[in-house]
This record gives structure tokens, C-alpha cells and sequence, in this order.
């Protein structure tokens, strides 16, 4: 096989390889037909998209810093000048919010990050090693589901110190069980695998199994799991930064900014509406996309 | 398994779990903060009541000690003294679970309505303009943060239309009477009728914004359960037979239907006694939510602990309730 191919031009070298992973080409095509079938999904993946690029360019959409005070232009209704207006420290809005759209980003990601690394963790070994193993720690995991989720978080972060590093360490530390369970699923379902008797019949040890066979076969739910989880995420965050147990000022956390005007709500509405906005933008965006993922997973659908 | 052996099972697994719990909460509020009295006090309070406040706590003994003592404390409901409000936590609780409690039902009553109507109009006229409508509702509902809707609501409907109070549970000079706690059946009760319409109309707002999201997901629910059950060969029977459009809707479908909905009823207690710290807090709702965040605002450690402990023993009982009622329903489930 291998000779055949270095023996072929470059032209062939190229359709060969596109020969053999047709079927998966196919699936991705499928996927986009499907995706672009779903209006929903479509809207939901232009928000994400808008709310990334905001992100990552934020310096770009704005001109005054998030955090600079201009006591003399404190209040401003929205104009021109300042499109969601100013708050009571002469901020501009709409660069608060602008930037606040990293931080969100960046918790987004840490605590998918951790709460995916415990979760797998947790439930893979569960699945795996079964008996004892998997009592104990599954009992764990219910003791902490025997919590509602905001209030755990908002104690862990109340008594780690409230700040943007401790609410994601408290949200992560919320929301692994989810990931524990899917991943305890996935596990035993793989274990029972033939091919999985095979590898340890060739004498493969337990750790070796688990990190090269079973966690790459159980992870992919996981991670449709975490896109769904996404926009609770945000919730979550802009809620303890709402309660101030959260991020704290002067940080632009959504949440935070919309707790910022709550005591100017009357007369200048503009401070928490448009922060307020922007959370139930984006997590419109992470809705209607997990709808849509979850549409185009289902099997009924794809025929 | 027999029934009664399932439910003693589920106890016995409540009670490990509960120890678990309280365990968690005492690695938080008594092994994590490195210096809880100086978080307190700030760094320059004397040492005198520095020391004063450790003996308070109980934090002048070994940990191990300290553990022991907790869970004495736990088995006899007796959480310590509020540093803020110098009273027993418990007492506290008591008397601030009932507003919970109340708004969480009132939240339940409108989620349900409203979903359950919602879901099921979207499945019998699919794709038309009130399924759409339905569908934007419900997705609205799990997207806008509960605090922002709540100020917005706040906003229009106190300072802008001035047709519904701004917050608490009852106007200034409104005294209604307390027997039970929940201020809208004690006002019946004792037939007090401005009381109880004050206090209806203060209830309105925080249950539409709380109960929105568990609108939102019921009414999903709903619709994919009631548009599975008029495929179902039994609804085609009843609609050969004769019967008329209407009894095989409500008499056949719906009640089939709405088995789903129970589950989501309990599921949504959690989410509802999370949601309902942030309605509480907005609408000044003296609920336990609004409590354990004023807590933990000034780590009033006793406070939190109990408020803790309590509402998730609450959240496991909701939950326990939830499996217990469908092993009864549905023998497959007493695995």
C-alpha cells in the first residue's frame, strides 16, 4: 500500500487520500446540509460568531477604555458620542460591554476546561473500574447535585473571596457532575467493548486503557454535552457578578455591570439594560445552536 | 423490589448523602477560609474580641473537634447564633422559609399554567402562528437572565405604569395575619381580604420572572410529549369511534401527556430555589435566598451554614419525593 503511494503523482496522492476519507467528508456535508437546514442553528452560530469576534477584537469596536473614569461625563444618555451612554463614573458603556465579552469568553473557557478535566475524570474512572469504586464516587457526585447550583456557587465564591478567579473555580466545581455522569455512561458502555477485552488480553494495563481506548471514545458526548452547557455558563457567572459575589468592579463582567445600575435603574435605565441585553444575546446564540446540535445528532434526522 | 424496600433504600441513600453534604458545607465554611474572624472584623479589631469571636465560632478547638461538634449541632437542628442578627440560626430559617416556599408554589401554579397550555395549543395547531409564538417564548425564557428581567418588569410596571408594587411581600401598613407563614393562605384563612390582595398583586412580578424559565421548559415538554401521544394508535381509535375533536384532545391525549410534565415539576424545584435568590434579591422578598446571600455578603458563617444545609436538604427532599412518586406510577423505575 505504502509503495503504491509514493510511486503515484501528487494529483493521485491527493485523491487517494480524499477516496479514503470520503465517508467522513460525506458526514461533514451532511452535517452543513443539515446545519444549513436549521435557521435557528444558523442565527444561534452567527451570534456565537459575532460574540467571539467582539471578543477578540474589542480594542477595535471601541475607543474609550472599560475602566478610565471621566467623572465630567458621568450619566450620559446614549448618543452619538456614547452609543449605550455613560455610567456613574462617566464610563462608556459600550466599551464595558465590549470588553466585558472577554471576560465572558475567558470563563466560558476555564471553567469548561476544569469542570470538563474533573468530570472526566470522576466519571470515567467510575465506569470504568465499576463496584466500590464507582459507588463511592458516584455518591459523591450526588452529594453535590444535592445542591441547587447557583447557591453552592455562590458560597464557594462568597468564602474563597469574590473575584472573576474564584467564581470560575466555583462554577467548575458546580458543574462537573454533569460530565461525571455522561462520562461514567460512556465508560461502561465502551469497557464492554470486545476490542477492549482484545487490548488487555495483549497484556495493556488499566491506565493505558483507559487514557488511549476508553476517554477517546467516551469524550465526544462530553463535549456536545459542554456546547449545550455554554450558555448556563454565563448565566451562572452574571448572576453570582449580579449578587456581588462575583467578579468585582471595576471588572466589566456582564452580570456585575447590570448590578453596577441597578440603584440608577429610573432615571438611567441605559446602565443595566444593555449589559443585560448582551447576556441574553449570547446566550440566545449558545441556545439556539445547542438546539440545532442537537437536532442535527439526532439520528431520526439524519436520513 | 417491593415498593416499601425502594423507599427505605432511597432514605438510607438520603441520609448518607446528607452527611455528605454537610461535610462539604463544613469544609467550606470551616476548613477553607484561612482567617474567617479577621475577614470579619476587618485587620484592626482588638485582640480581645478577636478572640472573643473564635470562642464564639468554636474555632479555638482542633478541627476534628470542631467536626464533631457540627454534626451534634446538625442532628439536633440547632445551627448556631446569627453574628448578624444575634439570633438562632434556625429561628431565622423558620421564619424566613415560608416567603420562599410561597413564591416558589405561586411560580409553579403560573409555570405550569402557562406551559402546560402553551405546549399543548403548539402541538395541536403545529407550525402555526401560536406554536411559533410558543417556541420564541420558550426559548426567550431559558436565555434572558432572571435579575435583568426582573428590573426591567420592575421598572415598567412600578415607576413607568405604577399598576403593581415595587417589592416585599406586603405594603407598609398592611399587617397580615401569620399562621402558617404563607401570607396569601393565612389571609384567607383569616378571611382578610385587603391582605390578601396586597399581597397578591406584590406576588405577581416576582412569580412571572421566577417561574418564566420552568414555563419556558414545561412548555417544551409538553409539546413533544402531546405531539408523540396523537400519533399513538389508541388516539386514532377514539377519533374512528367518533368521538369529537375536543373530548379526544383533553379527555385522551392530554392526560397522557401530562406524565412528563411531573418529572420536569420536579426537576424544576431546583432550579427554582437557585432562580429564587435572585428574584428574592431584586424584589426584596424576605425569602431564605435573600438571606444567605445578605450572609454571605458579611460571612455570617452560622447563617450561612444553616441557610445551606437547609436548602439543600429541601432541594434532596424535592428529589426524593420526585423518585419515590414515580416508582409509584411506573414499577420500572425501582431499580
Amino acid at each position: 500500500m505504502l509503495n503504491t503511494v509514493k510511486n503515484i503523482g501528487q494529483k493521485e496522492k491527493i485523491k487517494l487520500f480524499l477516496e479514503q476519507r470520503k465517508p467522513i467528508i460525506e458526514d461533514w456535508k451532511h452535517t452543513y446540509y443539515l446545519w444549513k437546514s436549521t435557521p435557528l442553528a444558523m442565527i444561534g452560530t452567527v451570534i456565537i460568531f459575532i460574540f467571539l469576534t467582539v471578543a477578540i477584537f474589542a480594542p477595535l469596536f471601541t475607543t474609550y477604555s472599560p475602566t478610565e473614569q471621566f467623572m465630567e461625563e458621568r450619566l450620559l444618555p446614549p448618543s452619538s458620542q456614547h452609543i449605550f451612554g455613560t455610567d456613574q463614573y462617566g464610563r462608556d458603556i459600550f466599551s464595558r460591554v465590549v470588553y466585558g465579552a472577554r471576560i465572558e469568553v475567558w470563563i466560558i473557557f476555564i471553567v469548561s476546561i476544569i469542570s470538563v478535566m474533573i468530570g472526566i475524570i470522576v466519571g470515567i474512572t467510575a465506569g470504568y473500574f465499576g463496584s466500590a469504586v464507582d459507588e463511592i464516587l458516584m455518591r459523591i457526585t450526588d452529594m453535590f447535585l444535592a445542591f441547587p447550583r447557583l447557591i453552592l456557587a455562590m458560597v464557594l465564591t462568597a468564602v474563597l473571596g469574590p473575584n472573576l478567579t474564584n467564581t470560575m473555580i466555583a462554577i467548575s466545581l458546580v458543574d462537573w457532575t454533569v460530565y461525571a455522569r455522561l462520562g461514567r455512561a460512556e465508560a461502561m458502555k465502551v469497557k464492554s467493548q470486545p476490542y477492549i477485552e482484545a487490548i488487555r488480553a495483549v497484556g495493556a494495563k488499566d491506565l493505558r486503557i483507559i487514557a488511549f481506548h476508553v476517554l477517546p471514545m467516551s469524550i465526544s458526548p462530553v463535549i456536545v454535552q459542554l456546547t449545550l452547557r455554554m450558555g448556563t455558563i454565563i448565566l451562572t457567572a452574571a448572576g453570582l457578578g449580579f449578587l456581588g459575589l462575583g467578579a468585582q468592579p471595576p471588572t466589566p463582567e456582564w452580570g456585575a455591570i447590570v448590578s453596577d445600575g441597578r440603584s440608577y435603574l429610573v432615571d438611567q435605565w441605559w446602565i443595566s439594560t444593555f449589559p443585560g441585553m448582551a447576556i441574553a444575546f449570547v446566550v440566545l446564540g449558545f441556545n439556539l445552536l445547542g438546539d440545532g446540535i442537537r437536532d442535527i445528532l439526532d439520528p431520526r434526522l439524519r436520513r | 423490589m417491593k415498593l416499601g424496600a425502594y423507599i427505605l433504600k432511597r432514605i438510607f441513600l438520603m441520609v448518607i448523602v446528607m452527611f455528605g453534604v454537610a461535610t462539604i458545607v463544613f469544609f467550606i465554611t470551616h476548613v477553607i477560609p484561612a482567617d474567617p474572624v479577621g475577614a470579619i472584623l476587618g485587620g484592626n479589631a482588638p485582640i480581645e474580641r478577636v478572640d472573643a469571636m473564635r470562642r464564639q465560632l468554636g474555632l479555638d478547638k482542633p478541627i476534628t473537634l470542631q467536626f464533631i461538634d457540627y454534626i451534634k449541632g446538625i442532628v439536633h437542628a440547632d445551627f448556631g447564633i446569627s453574628l448578624k442578627s444575634s439570633r438562632p440560626v434556625l429561628k431565622d430559617i423558620i421564619n424566613y422559609f415560608p416567603a420562599t416556599i410561597e413564591l416558589a408554589i405561586a411560580s409553579m401554579i403560573f409555570a405550569v399554567l402557562v406551559g402546560v397550555v402553551l405546549g399543548v395549543f403548539s402541538a395541536i395547531y403545529r407550525n402555526k402562528s401560536i406554536d411559533h409564538f410558543s417556541r420564541v417564548f420558550s426559548i426567550l425564557g431559558v436565555s434572558m437572565p432572571v435579575f435583568w428581567l426582573g428590573l426591567l418588569l420592575l421598572l415598567l410596571f412600578y415607576y413607568h405604569l405604577d399598576l403593581l408594587p415595587g417589592g416585599g411581600r406586603n405594603s407598609l401598613f398592611i399587617f397580615p395575619p401569620r399562621i402558617t407563614g404563607l401570607l396569601l393562605l393565612d389571609s384567607i384563612i383569616a378571611g382578610d381580604w385587603t391582605a390578601f390582595w396586597d399581597g397578591l398583586s406584590h406576588i405577581i412580578l416576582p412569580a412571572f420572572v421566577l417561574g418564566y424559565a420552568s414555563a419556558a421548559s414545561i412548555a417544551r415538554i409538553m409539546r413533544a410529549s402531546m405531539l408523540d401521544i396523537l400519533k399513538q394508535d389508541f388516539i386514532r381509535t377514539a377519533k374512528s369511534k367518533g368521538l369529537s375533536k375536543r373530548v379526544v384532545i383533553y379527555r385522551h391525549a392530554l392526560k397522557n401527556a401530562l406524565i412528563p410534565v411531573v418529572t420536569i415539576i420536579g426537576l424544576s424545584f431546583g432550579s427554582l430555589l437557585s432562580g429564587a435568590v435572585l428574584t428574592e434579591t431584586i424584589f426584596s422578598w424576605p425569602g431564605l435566598g435573600r438571606y444567605i446571600v445578605n450572609a454571605l455578603l458579611v460571612l455570617d458563617y452560622p447563617a450561612v451554614t444553616g441557610g445551606t444545609l437547609f436548602i439543600a436538604f429541601i432541594y434532596s427532599l424535592a428529589n426524593l419525593v420526585v423518585d419515590i412518586s414515580y416508582a409509584v406510577l411506573d414499577p420500572r423505575m425501582r431499580v
